[in-house]
């Protein structure tokens, strides 16, 4: 893996750092008048999802992480692990629990979610931005409200709970926001 | 290769402000019988200080961090007071206040102390920073500290004393475990301190510590300690000038390559050979003079309220 200098960095890099890899968040250069320059870097750690700040002296340089994104459709869970399949190698790869424990409550039997690698094994899974859902359980509504205001939560297939309109019935498929958890609207079958 | 970034990245406003800022510092300088003199930007020699990294241009020699070599020799042939607006080039500079091409504008004044100089930056510093695409505001207000003394009262730690280790504890950040002491004053100057200058004003730090000199004389302060006859000057938190009253020891600044040399080798710098011709030029005489550069870039980010370098520059690094 090549390694890269700190006047490389940018924004969406993957490098190693203390044995993990990470992406690069943002990268600050702080130069005082005539001193040493140093480079602030925001990184995520895409082992644990977490935040690391560090600085460096300009002009040293981390190892790029073996790190990709792939679409891979989800195909179901064996109870230990999540499999993947990708759509044009029809390769199958299992993703643990530590790598699917963002998306787990929005994955769906043949979905397409991003799949990331990190020497060639899932490291991350993120699901699609909008997914299409069963309601399971949720109170009986008023059948007139359609205004949507105050709503009422209901339990999907995949055992996720959002917010609905009080006019949403179980049984009803919604669409909803993966990255807000917030329902969009009724999907029609 | 994206083709739909082709346009400048800064405002036409921000380009009329440039223009406007050059014609007001050629009148500035004009009024006080400076004159304006354009050396060259691409020569055999760079810079040996090891945190100003030179680009190289093979078969020429090196971009110019700055005019200052060749303007030195400018004023040992005895050309009197000098200014010069110039493209200046450091090599990985990038960033919110950084471009690896800037504007510098630098000038000379022969028989000025260091005092005059920062009265005359600041009368041209004032006088711009109060008009705005020829709208008057008021000057800012203007105050002035010792480095030791303005480190101390952000910081609560002596910049000459203190272990390295309340240093590393006063820093914001997780940093390096390798940093000397010159290092660490350094960054917390540039994350603590500077962030704690006050907002719209002129801010000039004077007496650096010995081991910032570059190129500027060393005198024993008040308290005994040797301190550079340096200065620089802030405006909110921005640096925008760098000044010095210059050395024109030839043996000493001989000195100061060499150790430059010892201190780039230590980092693992390629060798960077020392300016024969400037030496030569001290060694024939340079008048007792105080020089100083301000960076337009950022004085017109300062003047415009803009808090990106590429909101002033046409066409920044990553498109030019």
């Amino acid at each position: 893996m090549a390694s890269y200098s700190t006047n490389e960095f940018k924004s969406g890099l993957k490098v190693m750092l203390d044995g993990d890899p990470c992406a690069i968040v943002e990268n600050e250069f702080v130069k005082p008048g005539k001193g040493q320059a140093f480079n602030r870097v925001r990184l995520r750690n895409l082992r644990s999802g977490k935040i690391w700040e560090r600085t460096f002296k300009s002009g040293e340089s981390l190892e790029g992480a073996d790190v990709m994104d792939v679409e891979m459709q989800y195909l179901y869970t064996d109870g230990e692990f999540w499999h993947f399949m990708n759509p044009e190698s029809f390769e199958q790869l299992p993703a643990d629990e530590a790598a699917v424990r963002d998306a787990i409550q929005w994955l769906k039997e043949e979905d397409v979610c991003t799949v990331t690698l990190y020497n060639g094994a899932p490291l991350a899974v993120s699901p699609p931005n909008f997914v299409e859902l069963e309601i399971t359980e949720t109170d009986p509504g008023l059948k007139g409200d359609t205004a949507g205001t105050g709503g009422k939560p209901a339990k999907l297939s995949t055992g996720a709970t959002v917010r609905v309109p009080l006019f949403v019935q179980t049984g009803e498929i919604i669409k909803v926001d993966t990255r807000t958890g917030e329902y969009v609207n009724r999907v029609k079958s | 290769m994206r083709h739909d970034d082709w346009q400048p990245t800064c405002s036409a406003r921000a380009l009329k402000a440039r223009a406007q800022l050059y014609a007001a510092t050629r009148q500035f300088f004009a009024e006080r019988q400076v004159m304006e003199v354009s050396t060259p930007v691409l020569a055999a020699h760079g810079v040996t200080d090891p945190h100003i990294p030179s680009i190289a241009v093979p078969a020429h020699g090196y971009l110019q961090s700055s005019p200052e070599y060749h303007m030195k020799r400018l004023l040992a042939a005895g050309s009197g007071p000098i200014y010069q607006i110039s493209q200046v080039f450091r090599d990985g500079e990038s960033g919110q206040r950084h471009n690896p091409e800037f504007t510098l504008l630098e000038w000379y004044r022969p028989g000025f102390d260091l005092q005059a100089l920062i009265d005359e930056t600041v009368a041209l510093l004032s006088q711009q920073l109060s008009q705005q695409l020829a709208q008057q505001l008021a000057r800012p207000p203007v105050q002035q500290h010792r480095f030791r003394d303005l480190f101390a009262t952000v910081t609560g730690l002596d910049p000459l004393r203190a272990p390295l280790a309340d240093l590393y504890q006063a820093s914001p950040d997780q940093l390096p475990a390798d940093l000397d002491r010159a290092a660490l004053v350094d960054y917390l100057m540039a994350t603590r301190v500077e962030a704690a200058l006050p907002a719209n004003t002129l801010t000039i730090v004077s007496h650096y510590p010995g081991w910032a000199a570059a190129l500027s004389r060393t005198a024993p302060d008040t308290d005994g300690e040797t301190v550079a006859e340096r200065f620089e000057i802030y405006f909110g938190a921005m640096e925008l000038a760098n000044g010095y009253h210059e050395l024109t020891d030839a043996s000493e600044q001989a000195q100061r390559f060499q150790s430059d040399q010892l201190r780039r080798q230590d980092a693992g710098l390629p060798a960077m050979a020392a300016d024969p011709r400037l030496l030569a030029a001290l060694t024939a005489g340079l008048p007792d003079c105080a020089g100083v550069a301000v960076g337009l870039d950022r004085l017109l980010m300062c003047q415009l309220g803009a808090p990106r370098i590429r909101d002033v520059l046409a066409f920044p690094g990553d498109i030019a």
